[in-house]
């Protein structure tokens, strides 16, 4: 770079910004501004042309202002007239000016590419540096477009100087970074892999960076870097730390360019070439030899240098995970660095021994280090060292060592910081579930953890004991008896009075034996709890009173008290007052053997990935945690991991109970557990149910009264093909809600209402299985002429795979003539890799847009009379396929749509029925008439219409119905 | 009440601090800094909220004065006693800057205990306070028994602001009506918004204990004698009365009397005071008329002509007049031809400022600017309005103060012995028009 002579100095700059800096206010800083802006304006203006010292100057003043935070909105074009000038100084401040202010202002940015562009072809490398870091630092899409060709060709070329190499390799990753899509592999990528072999130290750590970056996304192109980098990387480790001159620094050689062949190095798999895998190892081994080598230099940074290959070096081994050798030693070093006086390096040797903790050549090795760590747990002044150490210990854990972690771990929960303590606690958890051998340990570190860090323990934690506890009956006694002890202390935390109640409502028979915790006793000790819990642990509890008075009847009285009370019955908050009512009746009415079904022992769950391990994971995500993505964790991991975790919620407790236990009945989930056909209703109208007076001898019948259930029984064979879908489309000629569908995958619901010519259908897809469907996507489409008769319009509101869809899919209907046939509903998703394909009709028949018509018998038969042409009429005799009771025969005509007439036909056997069907064009008046014959088991059904393609359907579908 | 009272230099540093009450704490002098001084954006509102803290704050040149409470105060007293305490501050010693506080800053203490007890407003009567804090502080012990219990009687007693024996030779008395007229026009001349604040500023050197009484041609005071003459005296002096639309008065007026009957009478102050405050909106006579012709010739010219019309009795001279015209952001060069007075481009100020010293009425001048610009497509020019400062020897709203009847039952001297001074000034305030 040209030394700045003194006619540079540029004195009327140094002025005003002396000037400016002694303004005493704002606005006196404004108004010189102004006043230097109105200058320079006059002066840009002026007629005279300005020479390049003046225009450098006066640019220079705009830029400082602009930097001070004004507006500048000219001189644009004199910094581009700046960048044609032969002048180093004169270019370099146009430069500055253009890549500060640039704005795609269109006009100027062709000017300013025309000049960058002349600069990169002049021979002059100064000034192509300068164009490539102007380049580089705006670094925006339309620079990528202009040049994005051009600097490959700069950097291969044989006879560009090494500062423009290097400057051309810094602009390209730049680029690259900014717009990958622009940078073209070409055959210069071959050729800027040799530049790992340039004699200039410079261009190698200038390339090497883009290569990284470049290999990352296209590993293949530059396979042929590994040996050129591990012969470079050999040769910088075995030089001595004077060969390099200037790229020694504080006798370390070129660490940074070690430090980046170690992480190209790290993109690709261990060489397979012996002769490179050795020389490979032998630098590994020199960098760790080195290590051990006393310091050349008492100073910082030698260590640091050292320390940062000796690092990048160890996480190159652990990343080959594939030298025991290398792996004991690096762990030998890092167990140097747990001690080191240096809090960095501690924290350093920590992260990276997490890392070798998973290998399993090391893992023995790290192991050795617990006592290390767990002091450094223990006594560690830096929380994010804490962390670490904690970190580790978990990464180290096995079943040999995991009740001394887990004793510490606990230990040190206690004086933990607030914000590692959540996941403290999610990871005792887990490694008290993972490697326990007996439960009684598990239940015990389970109940402590509550004890000591309530607040932090999520549900996840404790719906995860309950349900390990459910699943082992060895454990249940043992867990009813330290609840109950641990229940026993005069305040515990909320969760543990949830645990408790939960495991006492379900096991507290296997300890009501002993005296000290008879029924009654458990009873008050939980009630005593009662009053200082939120309303979902006082909803839990009352489901464990109602359990309580199934499991020991002697209590019922004491418990029917406690409902009765004021408190209960009329709590003001809806639920409880709800759960006590229910309860109460519940006890009161049912027998004892009907109380003993519905409030039988949960069944077992099944077993799945625990949901705090998913936790852990989402906790773990990228960026810091904040409490709402905390919150949105909890939520999320609620939906993902539980089917909805809802928490054992008598609810659910009561309905799985209730109904046959299925395979998918869970605990916690409601929205699943839902026992076949269960409508997604709220917890409150289930219970309704539940408890209707249906009776809870067969609850399972009154789960819905839209008639779900009725249809779901038959539907329970498997999976129909589409030749089978015109059986189904039978079933709902008569009713507009129930299953439509059902398989071993999936459940389709549907629910429908229309009015007039229009119809709108609302679809339910219930997920039955554990896993989330992919890609699942509906389409309704009305096949060949029923195109122009029907408009079927799909209003997919967004599916989700699994459990039921909150939104269903609306699907909606507008009649425009009469028609036969029905619309096709496909349904393609993926399951476990498989695409499964469905089509089934959707149940949208003719008889969905009849208008009850009421009439007299007089006028009934006038118009019977007047539809008396033969097309008009379609009569049909059959047998009957179902009962011939009156009564379902009347729902099912009521349901078809039509008008049941009374005292219109002379005999009262018979059904007549009159509608109006209506379309977008016209309206079709329907008449029916059934005659059934009870001893033959035979229909005639007869049908006038004015339309007679109507009748003949209408027939065909009736027909079928009885 | 009020909690605290800050002083700060434009810097934020804290160059005075009382706390008056205990839920003020230290912080709090940081936290105004922090939240208002220093903020990013500009803080506009007088009031600012911080932490449940309200922060009252006027400035006077580059000082802050703020004001702190917990507790809901009336905004408008926290106000009004700010602008007090600024004035009793430039009684005290002239021009409210960073050095004069500084070197002041014991008798600002010193004032502070005075005018403000527990937070709660005292007497801050400059008159009054200069008779027992006086600047060199020895002075004040040099005041003999007699005239200590003077003050304390007087302090405590019903008339606070006037001591009693006061004799002067010459019984003078001095009234200014001061004016401001605030106008915002359009370019067509059309009025869009103009009112008049006004003060009645007194400075009386009376002997005793005299009985004032103040007379204007207000409104409702003339149409209620209007209705005891004849109708016709009533429609003549209808013409000249004024409807005033609100006014303070000092503390010495009495306002029982004032709700009654609509008559200022009091006992004055000695010395300089400000016997009332007034708006008006009706019928002001406008001093002045602005005519822009703007005229934008090609990308990079702008023609601008100015015509001023002065338009009262020509036997009136208008002083100081000064018009400002903004010019756009990109004005590279500017030629002015103008008839009277001198005019510049003023750079620094982003406008040409045209000043004529003097200008009698019913006269008319103009001004004509070139305006060169450099092309700038991006930015329109938002043409701001065209201001204008300037002093006349009248009210612009139109009042006429009509007796001042001085009574003194006890010493000999009458009405007419009294030798009084009216002057009438006019200024303008916001003087705006748009071109």
């Amino acid at each position: 770079m040209p030394a700045v002579s003194k006619g540079d100095g540029m004195r009327g700059l140094a002025v005003f910004i002396s000037d400016i800096r002694n303004c005493k206010s704002k606005e006196a800083e404004i108004k010189r501004i102004n006043k230097e802006l109105a200058n320079i304006r006059s002066k840009f203006k002026g007629d005279k042309a300005l020479d390049g010292y003046s225009k450098k100057k006066y640019v220079c003043k705009l830029l400082f202002i602009f930097l001070l935070g004004h507006d500048i909105d000219f001189g644009h074009m004199e910094a581009v007239n700046l960048l044609s000038s032969n002048k180093y100084t004169e270019k370099q401040i146009g430069y500055l000016f253009i890549s500060v202010l640039v704005n795609s202002n269109s006009e100027l940015i062709r000017l300013i590419n025309n000049a960058i562009k002349n600069d990169l072809s002049s021979r002059n490398p100064t000034f192509m540096c300068l164009a490539l870091h102007c380049i580089a630092n705006v670094g925006s899409r339309e620079m990528a477009e202009a040049f994005a060709s051009e600097i490959p060709r700069i950097l291969v070329a044989g006879d560009t100087m090494d500062s423009v190499k290097q400057s051309a390799a810094l602009c390209l990753l730049r680029l690259y970074k900014t717009s990958p899509d622009l940078v073209m592999m070409g055959e210069w990528t071959s050729r800027v892999v040799h530049l790992l072999n340039d004699q200039h130290m410079g261009v190698v750590t200038a390339a090497i960076s883009l290569i990284t970056c470049l290999s990352q996304k296209n590993p293949d192109e530059f396979k042929t870097c590994v040996s050129l980098a591990v012969s470079r990387l050999s040769r910088i480790v075995s030089s001595a730390s004077t060969d390099l001159q200037d790229y020694t620094y504080y006798f370390v050689p070129a660490p940074w360019l070690s430090c980046k062949l170690l992480r190209l190095l790290q993109c690709y798999p261990p060489p397979e070439d012996g002769a490179v895998k050795g020389r490979l190892v032998e630098c590994l081994e020199t960098i760790l030899n080195k290590a051990q080598e006393p310091p050349k230099s008492k100073k910082v940074q030698h260590s640091n240098a050292k320390n940062a290959i000796l690092f990048e070096a160890i996480s190159l081994i652990i990343h080959y995970d594939s030298e025991p050798n290398l792996l004991v030693r690096a762990c030998n070093q890092l167990g140097q660095f747990l001690q080191h006086r240096e809090t960095n390096l501690r924290y350093l040797a920590l992260e990276s021994m997490c890392t070798l903790a998973s290998s399993e050549f090391s893992h023995e090795a790290v192991k050795t280090h617990i006592e290390t760590v767990i002091n450094a747990l223990k006594t560690e002044r830096d929380v994010s060292v804490r962390q670490r150490a904690a970190d580790l210990l978990y990464a180290m854990c096995d079943r040999s060592n995991a009740k001394q972690i887990v004793a510490e771990m606990l230990s040190y929960l206690e004086t933990a910081d607030y914000s590692i303590r959540e996941e403290m606690v999610l990871k005792v958890a887990i490694l008290a579930e993972k490697y326990a051998v007996d439960y009684s340990w598990y239940v015990d570190t389970i109940l402590n953890l509550i004890r000591i860090a309530g607040d932090y323990v999520s549900e996840e934690v404790w719906y995860r004991v309950i349900q390990i506890v459910i699943n082992r009956d060895d454990v249940q006694g043992y867990a009813a008896k330290t609840v109950f002890e641990a229940l026993q202390a005069p305040a515990c935390h909320e969760n543990m009075v949830k645990v408790g109640g939960y495991i006492l409502g379900e096991f507290g028979n296997l300890i009501a034996g002993d005296p000290r915790s008879s029924p009654l006793v458990q009873f008050n000790l939980l009630h005593s709890k009662f009053h200082l819990c939120s309303v979902p642990t006082r909803a839990l509890l009352l489901s464990a009173y109602i359990k309580f008075i199934n499991l020991f009847p002697e209590t019922k009285a004491t418990i029917q008290e406690v409902l009765r009370c004021d408190s209960q019955i009329r709590n003001s908050d809806v639920e409880l007052q709800q759960r006590a009512v229910e309860y109460l009746k519940l006890s009161s009415i049912a027998s004892t053997d009907v109380l003993a079904t519905v409030l039988e022992e949960m069944p077992p769950f099944p077993e799945r990935e625990s949901s705090i391990l998913a936790k852990l994971k989402k906790k773990k995500g990228p960026g810091a945690v904040s409490v709402t993505e905390l919150e949105d964790n909890k939520r999320e991991g609620g939906e993902l991991n539980g089917e909805g975790d809802r928490g054992p919620d008598p609810a659910a407790m009561a309905s799985s109970n209730a109904s046959t236990p299925s395979p998918s009945a869970d605990l916690l989930g409601i929205r699943s557990a839902a026992p076949v056909g269960a409508a997604p209703t709220s917890v409150g109208s289930l219970l309704v149910d539940v408890f209707s007076e249906a009776g809870p001898a067969a609850p399972s019948a009154a789960v819905n009264d839209d008639g779900f259930l009725s249809s779901a029984s038959p539907s329970e064979d498997p999976a129909p093909p589409l030749s089978e879908a015109d059986e189904l489309l039978n079933k709902f000629v008569c009713k507009n809600n129930g299953v439509l569908f059902e398989n071993q995958l999936l459940q389709i619901g549907i629910k429908s209402e229309y009015r007039q010519n229009l119809g709108r259908m609302y679809l339910f897809y219930g997920n039955k299985t554990s896993v989330q469907f992919a890609s699942f996507t509906t389409t309704v489409s009305c096949p060949g002429e029923l195109q122009s008769q029907l408009n079927a319009s799909d209003q997919t509101s967004g599916t989700t795979g699994r459990g039921w869809s909150p939104d269903p899919t609306g699907t909606q209907h507008r009649v425009l003539t009469d028609f036969s046939d029905a619309p096709l509903l496909n349904i393609k998703f993926r399951y476990g890799g498989a695409l499964q394909n469905l089509t089934l009709k959707l149940p949208v028949t003719i008889n969905k847009f009849f208008q009850p018509t009421e009439m007299t018998s007089h006028d009934f038969f006038q118009r019977w009379k007047q539809l008396s042409q033969p097309q008009q009429e379609a009569q049909k005799i059959f047998k009957a396929n179902h009962s011939m009771d009156t009564e379902v025969l009347k729902a099912k005509l009521l349901g078809l749509g039509t008008a049941l007439l009374d005292d219109v036909d002379p005999n009262s056997e018979n059904y007549v029925c009159a509608g109006v069907i209506q379309t977008k064009g016209q309206q079709v008046g329907c008449l029916l008439r059934l005659e059934p014959n009870g001893q033959a088991q035979m229909y005639r059904l007869t049908l006038r219409c004015s339309k007679d393609s109507v009748s003949r359907r209408l027939c065909e579908l009736l027909a079928e119905q009885f | 009440m009020i909690g605290g009272l800050f002083i700060y230099n434009h810097k934020g540093e804290v160059l005075i601090s009382r706390v008056y009450r205990d839920d003020i704490g230290r912080n709090a002098v940081d936290a105004f800094r922090v939240n208002v001084i220093h903020a990013r954006q500009q803080v506009r509102s007088p009031v600012t909220n911080i932490a449940r803290t309200s922060f009252f704050h006027v400035k006077r040149s580059n000082i802050w004065l703020a004001a702190v409470t917990k507790q809901n105060v009336n905004a408008t007293m926290v106000f009004e006693f700010l602008y007090k305490m600024c004035d009793v501050m430039s009684a005290y010693f002239g021009k409210i800057s960073e050095e004069n506080v500084k070197n002041n800053f014991v008798l600002i203490y010193e004032l502070l205990d005075e005018i403000l007890d527990f937070g709660y407003p005292q007497n801050s009567e400059t008159g009054a306070l200069k008779t027992f804090i006086t600047q060199q502080g020895i002075k004040s012990q040099h005041h003999s028994k007699e005239e200590q219990s003077q003050i304390t009687s007087q302090v405590t007693g019903q008339i606070g602001w006037r001591r009693e024996g006061i004799k002067y030779r010459r019984n003078e008395l001095f009234l200014d009506v001061l004016e401001s007229v605030n106008l915002l026009m359009s370019p067509q001349g059309q009025v869009l918004s103009a009112h008049v604040s006004g003060r009645v500023v007194m400075k009386s050197y009376l002997s005793g204990m005299p009985e004032c009484k103040f007379g204007m041609n207000d409104k409702i005071v003339i149409d209620k004698q209007g209705k005891g003459g004849s109708s016709e005296d009533g429609a003549k002096s209808g013409k000249q009365s004024i409807a005033i639309d609100d006014c303070t008065f000092h503390q010495c007026v009495r306002l029982s009397k004032f709700d009654s009957e609509r008559s200022i009478s009091f006992i004055p102050p000695d010395g300089d005071y400000e016997l009332m405050r007034y708006r008006t909106t009706k019928d002001i006579i406008l001093p002045f008329r602005v005519i822009p012709l703007v005229r934008e010739v090609g990308r990079t010219k702008l023609e601008v002509k100015v015509v001023i019309k002065s338009n009262f009795k020509s036997s009136l001279l208008a002083q100081k007049i000064e018009v400002r015209i903004p010019t756009p952001l990109n004005t590279s060069g500017v030629q002015l031809i103008c008839m009277k007075g001198k005019a510049k481009y003023k750079a620094s100020e982003n406008a040409i400022v045209w000043k004529v010293k003097r200008m009698a009425g019913m006269k008319e001048s103009q001004i004509s600017a070139e305006i060169e610009l450099l092309p700038n497509d991006k930015k329109k020019w938002a043409r701001p309005p065209i201001s204008m400062n300037f002093e006349v020897p009248f009210a612009p709203s139109g009042l006429k103060v009509r007796y001042l009847k001085v009574f003194e039952p006890k010493l000999n001297y009458s009405d007419h012995d009294v030798i009084k001074w009216v002057r009438y000034i006019g200024r303008s305030g916001i003087y705006e028009t748009r071109c």
